[in-house]
């Protein structure tokens, strides 16, 4: 929110052109994917990539598969029994969706946080963020687990809050600091992308500024994407939006439109781009 | 003020008879508990009294009632603790299985067998214990562990041969607490959050992790009170001890040998009908010890389960 103005900068200028043809690299390029519960088609033909320490918005009214999309990203739609995939799905350049790789190497290179705050209510604040270094066998020494806690709290805007009381179970802190907690514990793990689920939409308008405040900071390291219900949201935060829709109930979701934010929501391309951002449906 | 009647109409709504027959009904049904409860604690004490405070003099035996009843507690403390020993982490496993690794039907099959065990009759368990269970272990297990382990002093002394040891009983008790541990512990585990299921997933933890992280914390103090429900069941179980356990008196360590401490309810079970007199009472009052005893664990168990240091709780 406050000094990042020359973070917004090359999106704006980059404004006149169309984002597929700026020069960043992709972290995650998606082909032709379509995406299955058991056999019904939930979201169909997705073409995207999304560009390294950016924020991507996806946008769209409920149902429309943004959500489903999103998981699919880290494979975490993969915990509904028969949820299956076609189409590639790559992170810089590796199919994450190839037979040999296990779903648990992609979940720790791309993190996620959720729509409810929902850091461990069995462990402090300091065990909350260290819960995924200490997954795969991790042993920390004691200096080095401080340092993480503290860079990770950092991170997430929180250790000014908490540095006193560390010990504290994590369930005990408000709603936003439960979410900014979570985003610590999502950080802690230098993943290369984050994907963020509807992260504000349980929170109050005040926690919903400190996270967004946050996001800016977070793209400086980390490639961000977010699903919101919140259009202004979506254009406050986000380089680039992508507008999901379905045609009726029942139908699969489909991409209809992606371009840079700014573009999305003052010259949209689609007539339905234009009549969802104009909150003339959703 | 003016209009008392439309004040008495308004007072005295139409309470439909079935509404008050069941308010009453259900009153009395909770009143009878607390009767009932306080009734056989009185008749426990009263009759009782006699067979601690009475004349050693009129009864079997010259122990006074402390030491008559001590070997007692102590071989229902123990056989129940060895029935919790082996049934808890089974159940917990089976739980586990149940609750996160069986497919669906597989669970609810297994769920459905599992709670059946808690039909079986304890004389049912008693008659399979000595006559199979008993016979196959000193057969096959005894032996080899009296020779191998017993260096550890549980495992020492003569081998049963009949196989009518305290292990013998506290295998057969672990399998008739099993059904209400797990279904206990299986309640827990299903309710462990998707959300922190999902917040451990999306760290990549393996399912294994997951569950380490996200469910057995959750459904700690569950797996700790369905086991208490448990202890207090082998607290009390009569038939399958007394058929299957050989008992002596005195305080026995040994888990395969054919001196072993009897439990109180088997002791009452076993000598009730050829008691007389004083011994009558002498029996009561351990009965009352018993009571005393499994109150005691329901009571940490409640408390337990309402402790707050399991995410159910908080």
């Amino acid at each position: 929110m406050t000094a990042n103005s020359e973070i917004d900068m090359p999106a704006q200028t980059a404004g006149t052109t169309h984002s597929e043809e700026t020069s960043v690299e992709p972290v995650i390029a998606v082909n032709n994917l379509n995406i299955y519960y058991d056999k019904f088609l939930a979201v169909r033909d997705v073409t995207m990539e999304i560009a390294s320490r950016s924020i991507t918005a996806l946008i769209g009214p409920s149902g429309c598969g943004k959500s489903t999309f999103l998981r699919s990203l880290n494979r975490m739609h993969e915990v509904i029994p028969k949820a299956h995939v076609d189409g590639v799905v790559q992170l810089n350049g590796e199919d994450i969706y190839r037979p040999d790789v296990d779903p648990v190497t992609v979940r720790r290179r791309i993190g996620m946080v959720f729509q409810r705050p929902n850091p461990f209510p069995t462990m402090s604040i300091y065990e909350n963020v260290l819960a995924g270094m200490r997954l795969n066998a991790n042993r920390l020494s004691k200096p080095d687990a401080d340092e993480i806690v503290e860079r990770s709290l950092t991170g997430a805007n929180l250790w000014g809050e908490v540095k006193d009381r560390l010990d504290n179970p994590g369930s005990s802190l408000s709603g936003g600091q439960q979410q900014r907690l979570c985003i610590a514990r999502a950080i802690a793990v230098e993943p290369e992308v984050l994907l963020m689920d509807e992260p504000c939409s349980a929170l109050d308008p005040i926690s919903t500024m400190a996270i967004e405040a946050l996001m800016e900071q977070l793209k400086d390291q980390f490639t961000i994407v977010i699903v919101t219900h919140n259009m202004q949201q979506a254009a406050r935060v986000s380089e680039r939006t992508a507008f999901f829709n379905i045609d009726e109930p029942g139908q699969p979701g489909h991409i209809v439109e992606m371009d840079l934010t700014e573009k999305m929501f003052s010259n949209p391309q689609e007539k339905a781009t234009s009549d969802y951002v104009t909150g003339r449906f959703g | 003020m003016s209009q008392p009647v439309a004040q008495e109409k308004i007072r005295k709504a139409p309470t439909s008879v079935p509404d008050r027959l069941f308010s009453s009904l259900s009153q009395a049904s909770a009143a009878t508990i607390l009767l009932l409860l306080s009734g056989v604690a009185f008749f426990l004490t009263v009759v009782g009294w006699s067979g601690i405070f009475g004349d050693i003099e009129g009864m079997s035996g010259s122990d006074s009632f402390v030491e008559y009843v001590g070997p007692l507690v102590f071989g229902t403390v123990y056989a129940a603790t060895l029935a919790l020993l082996i049934a808890t982490p089974l159940a917990f496993a089976v739980a586990l299985f149940i609750s996160h690794y069986a497919p669906r039907r597989l669970a609810q099959t297994l769920g459905y067998v599992v709670d059946l065990l808690a039909a079986i009759p304890s004389v049912v368990f008693g008659i399979w214990g000595i006559t199979v269970v008993a016979p196959l272990l000193s057969k096959n297990v005894y032996p080899w562990a009296n020779d191998n382990l017993s260096f550890i002093p549980f495992f020492s002394g003569t081998a049963s041969t009949s196989g009518r040891t305290m292990l013998t009983a506290g295998m057969v008790l672990a399998m008739m607490i099993l059904p209400i541990i797990t279904a206990i512990s299986r309640e827990v585990f299903l309710q462990t959050p998707r959300l922190h299921e999902e917040a451990s997933l999306a760290l990549g933890a393996t399912k294994w992790e997951m569950i380490r992280q996200a469910v057995i914390p959750y459904g700690r103090s569950g797996v700790i009170s369905g086991a208490m429900l448990g202890l207090g069941r082998a607290l009390g179980e009569t038939m399958a001890v007394a058929i299957i356990l050989s008992p002596s008196d005195g305080y026995f360590w040994s888990i395969l040998t054919n001196q072993n401490s009897n439990t109180i309810a088997s002791n009452i079970a076993l000598k009730f009908p050829e008691a007389y007199g004083l011994d009558v009472n002498r029996l009561i009052a351990t009965g009352l010890v018993l009571f005393l005893l499994s109150f005691g664990v329901n009571m940490l168990a409640r408390r337990v389960a309402n402790s707050g240091f399991s995410g159910a709780a908080g």
